[in-house]
């Protein structure tokens, strides 16, 4: 199976399904000539045209708006935010239009929309090119959050998010985008939403995370491994719907529960973990639930020592994990 | 882990139900939202959903008793209930099962469940432990063992601390004495992983943990099925003589849902002074009507155009101008309904059933006609949903579709009237002082007298009259 980086997928993802259905097309700012500020887009206006990879104003409501117009006209676009950043002028759009299209219309109408934006922080970009923000869209009802972590998934969940019938939020962490690489097959595969995947089997102590922080994990685990502690990493990969029996049959499993993310922590995908693990595995637990995340600052800091002291690194999660092994 | 399931809340002043049937028999396994029993109040048979997969337990209440909502009718032995329960103990190859105390799995939560096919109100489910009458027959025998040495004399370090509830859970199912093992935790804590270790140690030494207690016999019944209630006699009166059985005579029992008819005819001869008055109504112009119109109307919309759709949009418009005969009758004043739900009479073989129009008002002749074809073709399948048959303002009764000529309606509490369509016979009348050839149908109207006087009443029936000797085949049906 070829090798191909996280961003490659992406595109790949994009690329293909837009060759079997012409519904499919990409709006957002710089997508066509330039193939985004990324290089995600490359080469498909080449391919696809104008009509089908259209360049925007630097207007995220205008993108997110003309998308949910043109999925109701029957199109299935992508909406391509530059940054998560951005995100917050279409968050009305997002909210109070897609996400409630199919209640409001009594299932009448869905909005088959992707909307993609790579988020996280780690590549230097401060306030505004680094944050985190998934937990604003979890906890609406009517949308579908998924972030994978390799390029298998990015590949699989994108073909997925483009064939839901209602909008899906797919959120690309940058720093993967060029850094991981990992096995994609060249045809057609999906992987289902709402499904998270063990990453490595364990029995003494269930990390929940998704994005990069899982391959931080994956790499802390190894390293306590060598002390005989075994921990099961749990890739969440879909936000929401979270894969509630996965979580429930991992944290019982190994009766110690992590969950790690980059976001801070107050009403994060982390809570929600943890509430699920308070609800659904109290008689299995051995020790408190461990959350892990960056603090509660208003943004990531632009100084690269800051930027450090706010990331989750393996150092950091190894440290955790052998504080949670002795409990 | 044992369910127990309680009587759903089946309306909004519904307060009892009785089980007509159990679908399920104890021991049966069931599906979570499959039916496992049938339930009736008033005149409805609703189905109780599973909240859980699992087994049936032990049907608490028997069938044609009456049980008051939120009282347990049965139990559901869930799934997990004689499993290990947890991943970890399978991949050990630890068999926990018939350890008394492996029963007690932690509370699943229990999603209150919404039913599909019979939309009644979300089944009350209480998640219950081991009974507390099991636990008694069958205690643990690792009892002590749990209970007492933990917090006095801890294994390891002697430090006063806590077992974790995975610790606990091991704790009961592998009967290990504390005392026994060394703690490596946090302040000498005894982790899952200690008292893991301790066990393979302990069991791969040749120890075999205590017999195995008897399983839990099923907890005793708690109530003995209530009986059936009966019709309650008028107060005061003196009551009737009973009929028995006579030689060559049989004995049928009664249904649930007959004695919900003869219960609420009673009580609606009981309760409201019944007056009524009849008109004819020349059906003339509706019977060109219809005849012009029924084929492109059944066509377009799938529905017969018959007397019925017709009758009730005048019934509606009438209704509100006269909105007392949309009424009901309360000791702290009258009750007038601001929505016209109408409900219409729906002959079945065994019983009879009133499915509910919501909104009729509101409908065209070809929506009423339309969504009268599908009650009534739900009523007749058993279909309905609770929120069908309850709610209705004002009743029409169409007798008419099996001939009759003259017919006295019971109100269907707690209404204010109903009206009854007779059958459309052509009649010679006079008309114009000459004798003429008319399709005639009787309109009788049983009203509360309490609510209405004869002239509300009249002016009402005169009214429907009125809009339908007016139609003529160039009415709108939409």
């Amino acid at each position: 199976m070829p090798t191909k980086s996280y961003l490659e997928a992406i595109r790949e993802g994009m690329r293909d399904e837009m060759r079997r259905d012409e519904r499919v097309m990409i709006l957002g700012e710089d997508v066509g000539a330039k193939g985004g500020v990324f290089g995600t887009t490359e080469g498909l206006q080449a391919e696809f045209g104008e009509w089908r990879v259209m360049d925007s104003p630097l207007a995220e409501s205008c993108i997110v708006g003309v998308c949910i117009g043109a999925a109701l006209y029957g199109m299935r676009p992508i909406a391509e935010i530059q940054f998560q950043d951005f995100i917050l002028p279409a968050v009305d759009q997002i909210v109070s239009e897609a996400a409630k299209m199919r209640y409001r219309s009594n299932n009448d109408w869905g909005v088959p929309m992707v909307l993609r934006a790579p988020f996280g922080g780690g590549v230097h970009g401060a306030l505004y090119h680094s944050q985190s923000l998934e937990a604003m869209f979890c906890g609406v009802p009517g949308l579908k959050v998924v972030v994978p972590s390799t390029p298998y998934d990015a590949k699989g969940l994108l073909i997925s998010a483009m064939r839901d019938p209602d909008p899906v939020l797919y959120f690309e962490h940058k720093r993967a985008y060029r850094s991981i690489k990992g096995e994609v097959p060249d045809e057609e595969y999906t992987v289902p939403l709402g499904s998270a995947a063990v990453v490595r089997e364990g029995r003494d102590i269930a990390i929940f995370s998704f994005g990069m922080v899982v391959h931080m994990a994956l790499e802390a685990a190894e390293r306590i491994a060598a002390d005989g502690f075994e921990c099961e990493v749990v890739d969440l990969r879909s936000l929401r719907p979270l894969d509630r029996a996965a979580i429930v049959s991992s944290a019982r499993k190994c009766g110690k529960v992590m969950v790690a993310q980059e976001a801070n922590l107050a009403v994060s995908i982390a809570s929600e973990v943890a509430a699920i693990v308070a609800e659904e595995c109290f008689e299995y637990l051995d020790a408190p639930v461990m959350r892990i995340g960056g603090p509660e600052i208003p943004a990531m800091p632009f100084a690269h020592a800051l930027e450090d002291f706010y990331l989750i690194t393996p150092d950091k999660l190894e440290a955790a994990l052998r504080t949670l092994a002795a409990y | 882990m044992a369910l127990t399931v309680t009587m759903p809340q089946l309306g909004e002043s519904v307060t009892e139900g009785t089980i007509a049937r159990w679908l399920k028999q104890p021991g049966e396994m069931v599906a979570k939202y499959e039916s496992i029993a049938e339930v009736v109040t008033d005149k409805v048979n609703a189905e109780i959903p599973a909240p859980a997969e699992g087994s049936m337990g032990e049907h608490i209440a028997a069938e044609g008793a009456v049980v008051a909502v939120g009282e347990p009718i049965c139990t559901i032995e869930t799934v997990e209930q004689g499993q290990t329960g947890s991943a970890w103990h399978q991949a050990d190859g630890e068999a926990a099962a018939g350890n008394g105390a492996a029963a007690e799995e932690p509370a699943e939560q229990v999603q209150p469940v919404a039913p599909e096919a019979a939309a009644v109100q979300p089944a009350a489910v209480q998640a219950a432990a081991a009974p507390p009458a099991a636990a008694e027959q069958a205690p643990p025998p690792v009892a002590a063992a749990v209970g007492a040495p933990p917090a006095t004399e801890p294994g390891g370090g002697g430090a006063d601390y806590h077992l974790t509830p995975a610790v606990r859970m091991l704790v009961r199912e592998h009967e290990v004495d504390l005392a026994q093992v060394e703690g490596t935790g946090l302040g000498g804590r005894i982790s899952k992983k200690d008292l893991l270790d301790y066990v393979q140690r302990r069991d791969s030494a040749g120890h075999a943990p205590g017999p195995a207690p008897a399983a839990p016999a099923p907890p005793a019944p708690t109530e003995t099925p209530v009986p059936a209630v009966a019709v309650a006699a008028e107060p005061g009166a003196r009551p009737a003589p009973q009929a028995a059985p006579g030689e060559g005579d049989t004995l049928t029992p009664l249904t649930p849902a007959r004695r919900a008819i003869a219960e609420h005819m009673v009580r609606s001869r009981r309760t409201a002074p019944h007056a009524w008055l009849m008109m004819e109504v020349d059906m003339s112009g509706v019977a060109r009507l219809r005849g012009a119109r029924r084929a492109a109307f059944e066509e377009r919309y799938g529905a017969k155009l018959t007397y019925l759709p017709l009758v009730a949009r005048a019934v509606c418009d009438a209704l509100r101008q006269f909105p007392t005969l949309n009424a009901s009758w309360s000791d702290d004043g009258l009750i007038v309904h601001r929505d016209l739900n109408l409900g219409i009479a729906v002959a079945l073989e065994e019983n009879l059933i009133v499915p509910v129009v919501r909104n009729a008002d509101r409908l065209s002749v070809a929506g009423l006609a339309v969504a009268m074809q599908d009650l009534g073709d739900r009523a007749r399948s058993n279909k309905l949903k609770l929120d069908e048959i309850q709610g209705g303002t004002f009743t029409l009764n169409n007798t008419g579709a099996l001939g009759t000529v003259l017919t006295q309606a019971i109100i269907n509490q707690p209404q204010a009237a109903i009206l009854a369509m007779d059958a459309v016979i052509k009649r010679a009348v006079v008309v114009d002082d000459a004798i003429a050839i008319r399709p005639i149908m009787n309109l009788g109207l049983s009203f509360d007298h309490r609510i209405n006087d004869g002239l509300q009443a009249t002016r009402f029936l005169r009214k429907v009259k009125d809009l339908l000797e007016t139609i003529d085949d160039t009415g709108s049906l939409m």
